[in-house]
């Protein structure tokens, strides 16, 4: 079985009558995973005996009809360590490395009774958006497996797409759960910066990540943000802000009404592919006919989003990334004489080409002489970004454009082309700078390939992303369309 | 040529709390490597720090006794640099928004007063320890995250003998405020030196040298005064002090070179981001403030003007808040205060060394050692018999009930002591009229006789004022 046709509604519901096991799920899903990861690359490890185990255990207890995430499967995008499972962040650095404690959100969904089946790829510690600069394997778009997933989150957004599992988490930094999402036809959140707890989240950009659900509707995300969200004592970034049960709102599909929606002009200028900025327009049409005010609105600032991100997200990644140094964890280089060796051949060869290239980035961008033109204009550009949504959210419910200016493009066709690559996170950079809650949902199709809408909210209101989502999902059908793979449909 | 010196310390001190500043590990000495960590302290991958608001507190305390002002909007900045025992390689510290700044203390050399400012003071994270044998190296983690104020002077520091009472005004405040043990052998204050001497009327500061390996106070002054000689000799014979670090040898007194230094390092400190910014209300400086004891200074103003001590009794009664809380203790319970000092600069201070301990790891009591000053006072026990006394109280025993059961009280009534007097005096004729005869010695031998027959308890002077009245009858 796959998941084409399941929300987690009625996987529970089915649970809950016991027409299906835990343990089935489970083992539905490694089969799952066992008949189309091979053309999709999703998965990095498996963690398929100790999912069992605990499918069998949540079966013997029973299932709780209150928890409604007992007993379903999910995947971990690899960069947010498990423990006893190993936990790479698609680096070779981190090859063999099987931490010692769980991070936050894996205690979470734990906690809620869901069964962790493994780890999700991901380009190396979430930088870059098409999953090429794995360590260890390029995934696949689940609609066409000669395109990219999108990334960094590609193996979770391909492994949900694909009808592998029902639920993903991936993280963002930059635009890496709400990108492949799109890429990929499902649902991603990027929660308000504080929101969930990053304890336990491999670091890039710490100013700037947070985990978010991927999954293949708007109402299963919203069940699944609800489990994972909320303050945590490890994570002084975390908020004390109240979660609310955002699944519970979503039952009426014509909640936009009488809502103000900003869709502000740079979203659709120059360089968005004309099929996007259809989907777009049309889906601004959509929650029109269903009673909201869609108002051209202007982010003057969003273009320079992306020189700004990457100053503020390299400079952060580039003190992370020290840790990763040989000494007491990870790869270490064998043909050393003394400690700089130890430094220089074991982060050389441990790193890829692109984590060195933000590390280089970073490292100049916070060098005496440098610091002040760079980060410090950076920090003050990002605050004028902020400024702007600001503006326009003091007067309109939230915000909609396209999450990326194309659909899911070649796989090789842009990895050499570092800029071009970036500037794919042009539309997605400034919600991570602005600390700002963003949903990913499918808005439609492009010669065959999603095509994926953002919305964005003020702070902590995912709920009216959610609702919004909710109301756009139940009056189209895109996120009804699966994709064909080898064998399954 | 005329010299003028110019000398800037970096003093690192420990703070005492219970767990790190960035993690819950406990603060402790003597564990086995590694024992006192956790995830946090071993950069691990995915780990956050949280900040313990006790070292805030510390922070705002250690500035308001050093009268600094606290910067109410501050933040962590992170100090990136590669080495084994900075694990994540980078320090969690201060670096443009200090918790305090713009302090000053007090310091008197010589009879000559002078204020030394202090340009900033930063909370922070200390390192690890690395420990090299033939072909290994050792890391323990367990002082990764100890919490560190690190107190900056301003360049006003002009000689070596300035540089040691700054040192000693700081300990004692710190002593004082009770954050830090601030002990130079411990390890929970250190000190890093740097000094520059310039021909008198020049206006830039001449280039500085650094000094390490000082362990001491002592050591500080000592090897300051040896770099101040040798740069102004360097500079008396045409040549030109280097930036240079130097290391104090302790055995000949003087300094040697280590390195020179070329340029500066670049430890790309920007904002934490871990650790949202810190905001200190008002109410919390003002509840820090109230309840912040008494400096020494005004304590040695008390000392001096209200009970009578001399300035040197105060400066020692006040070298530690523990010894001059006793103090002031055994005074509240109507202790002469010049005896409570003498007995505490002498045989307290006599036992502590001898026991080498601290004071409040005794049994002494601020109530048994007034209870015994006060026996001797009026009269009950002499300063003869306080010695065993004071032994006994340092067991712990109150004084009254040790004299009692031991039989140590005085003899003073004249009532009791008369008849005595009377049987030694028919008992020894030959020594009245040897006294009669102008041998004062007599007396004496007589006082003997008297402390013989009442073992030792008679009040001495009660027996001789007695004693001399029969006499000279």
């Amino acid at each position: 079985m796959n998941y084409f046709d399941k929300d987690l509604a009625s996987l529970h519901a089915d649970l809950v009558a016991k027409k299906l096991s835990a343990k089935e799920l489970t083992q539905a899903t490694f089969d799952n995973i066992k008949a189309t990861d091979p053309q999709i690359d999703a998965f990095l490890n498996l963690n398929e005996d100790a999912a069992l185990d605990q499918a069998a255990k949540i079966d013997a207890q029973g299932i709780n009809a209150d928890q409604p995430l007992a007993g379903i499967p999910m995947g971990l995008k690899d960069n947010i360590v498990t423990k006893g499972l190993t936990t790479t962040a698609a680096s070779k650095i981190l090859a063999n490395f099987k931490p010692v404690y769980d991070a936050t959100v894996a205690e979470k969904l734990a906690d809620a009774q869901m069964i962790n089946v493994g780890k999700t790829n991901l380009d190396e510690f979430a930088m870059g958006g098409s999953t090429e600069n794995s360590a260890f394997k390029t995934t696949k778009n689940a609609w066409d497996q000669t395109k990219v997933p999108g990334g960094s989150s590609g193996g979770s957004a391909a492994a949900v797409a694909s009808g592998q599992v029902p639920v993903t988490l991936g993280s963002d930094t930059g635009g890496s759960i709400r990108q492949p999402a799109a890429f990929n036809g499902i649902v991603g959140m990027k929660p308000t910066y504080g929101r969930v707890s990053r304890w336990g989240l491999i670091a890039f950009g710490s100013s700037l990540d947070q985990i978010g659900p991927m999954t293949r509707g708007v109402k299963d995300n919203a069940t699944v943000l609800s489990a994972i969200a909320g303050h945590d004592n490890h994570d002084l970034t975390s908020s004390t802000q109240a979660v609310p049960n955002f699944a519970a709102d979503l039952n009426d599909a014509t909640s936009v009404k009488g809502m103000r929606i900003g869709l502000p002009k740079e979203f659709l200028a120059e360089g968005v592919n004309e099929d996007v900025k259809a989907a777009i327009l049309a889906a601004a049409d959509t929650y029109r006919k269903l009673g909201a005010t869609v108002d051209e609105v202007s982010l003057p600032h969003n273009k320079y989003g992306v020189a700004a991100y990457y100053i503020i997200a390299s400079s952060e990644a580039s003190s992370n990334l020290q840790r990763f140094d040989g000494i007491r964890y990870g790869y270490r280089a064998d043909d050393v004489k003394n400690l700089e060796d130890v430094y220089v051949k074991s982060r050389s060869e441990g790193f890829g080409e692109e984590v060195k290239r933000r590390i280089m980035l970073g490292t100049f961008s916070l060098s005496a002489g440098f610091y002040d033109a760079y980060f410090i204009k950076a920090a003050k550009v990002r605050t004028v970004i902020i400024n702007d949504f600001k503006a326009v959210l003091k007067d309109h419910d939230f915000i909609m454009g396209p999450v990326a200016p194309t659909t899911a493009f070649g796989i090789g066709d842009e990895i050499k082309d570092p800029i071009t690559m970036y500037m794919n996170d042009v539309l997605t950079i400034p919600v991570n700078l602005a600390g700002l809650p963003g949903l990913s949902l499918p808005a439609g199709f492009s010669n065959n390939l999603p095509v994926g809408m953002q919305l964005i909210g003020r702070p902590f209101d995912e709920s009216t992303l959610y609702k919004a989502g909710y109301a756009f999902e139940q009056n189209t059908d895109f996120h009804l369309q699966v994709p064909t793979l080898g064998g399954q449909n | 040529m005329n010299f003028e010196t110019t000398i800037g310390l970096e003093v690192h001190i420990e703070l005492k709390t219970h767990s790190k500043i960035f993690s819950p590990s406990p603060v402790a000495y003597g564990a086995d490597p590694n024992a006192n960590t956790n995830v946090i302290d071993w950069g691990y991958p995915g780990v956050l720090p949280t900040t313990n608001k006790g070292v805030v507190a510390d922070g705002i305390i250690a500035a308001l006794a050093l009268h600094a002002t606290v910067e109410q909007h501050t933040h962590f900045d992170r100090k990136n640099y590669f080495y084994p025992d900075n694990p994540k390689a980078y320090q969690i510290t201060q670096s443009d928004k200090p918790i305090g700044h713009d302090g000053w203390v007090e310091v008197d050399v010589d009879g000559v007063k002078k204020k030394i400012g202090i340009s900033e003071m930063h909370i922070e994270e200390d390192a690890g320890k690395n420990t090299h044998e033939r072909d290994h190296s050792y890391v323990d983690l367990n002082r990764q995250g100890t919490p560190l104020i690190e107190i900056v002077s301003k360049p006003d520091i002009a000689s070596p003998a300035e540089a040691y009472a700054y040192l000693e005004a700081l300990r004692q405040r710190i002593q004082f405020t009770g954050i830090s043990d601030v002990k130079m052998e411990e390890g929970s204050m250190r000190v890093d030196v740097n000094i520059s001497v310039r021909p008198v009327g020049q206006e830039k500061f001449g280039t500085k040298t650094e000094l390490k390996n000082l362990n001491s106070f002592n050591y500080v002054q000592r090897g300051l005064e040896y770099e101040e000689k040798r740069q102004q000799q360097v500079l008396m014979s045409g040549g030109a002090v280097q930036q240079e670090t130097r290391r104090f040898d302790e055995k000949t007194g003087e300094t040697i070179l280590m390195r020179v230094k070329a340029g500066s390092d670049d430890y790309r400190y920007f904002p934490e981001p871990d650790l949202p910014a810190l905001n200190i209300s008002d109410d919390w400086i003002k509840e820090l403030d109230a309840a912040m004891p008494e400096m020494p200074t005004k304590r040695r103003e008390r000392y001096v003007n209200e009970l009578g001590l001399t300035d040197y009794d105060a400066m020692v009664i006040t070298q530690t808040k523990e010894m001059s809380d006793f103090f002031d203790a055994t005074v509240a319970l109507k202790a002469d205060p010049k005896m409570a000092a003498n007995y505490l600069q002498g045989d307290v201070n006599a036992y502590l060394n001898e026991k080498q301990v601290d004071l409040q790891a005794t049994k002494l009591t601020p109530a048994n050692l007034a209870g015994m000053i006060n026996l001797i006072s009026d009269g009950t026990i002499s300063s003869k018999m306080a010695k065993k006394v004071f032994k006994a109280i340092t067991d712990g025993e109150e004084p009254k009930a040790y004299v009692e059961a031991h039989g140590l009280v005085q003899l003073s009534d004249p009532a009791k002591l008369q008849p005595i007097i009377d049987d030694v005096l028919s008992a020894n004729p030959q020594s009245i009229e040897d006294f009669n005869n102008g041998k004062k010695r007599a007396v004496g031998f007589l006082v003997g006789q008297i402390m013989k027959q009442t073992h030792g308890q008679a009040n001495p002077q009660v027996v001789n004022k007695l004693l001399m009245t029969a006499l000279q009858q």
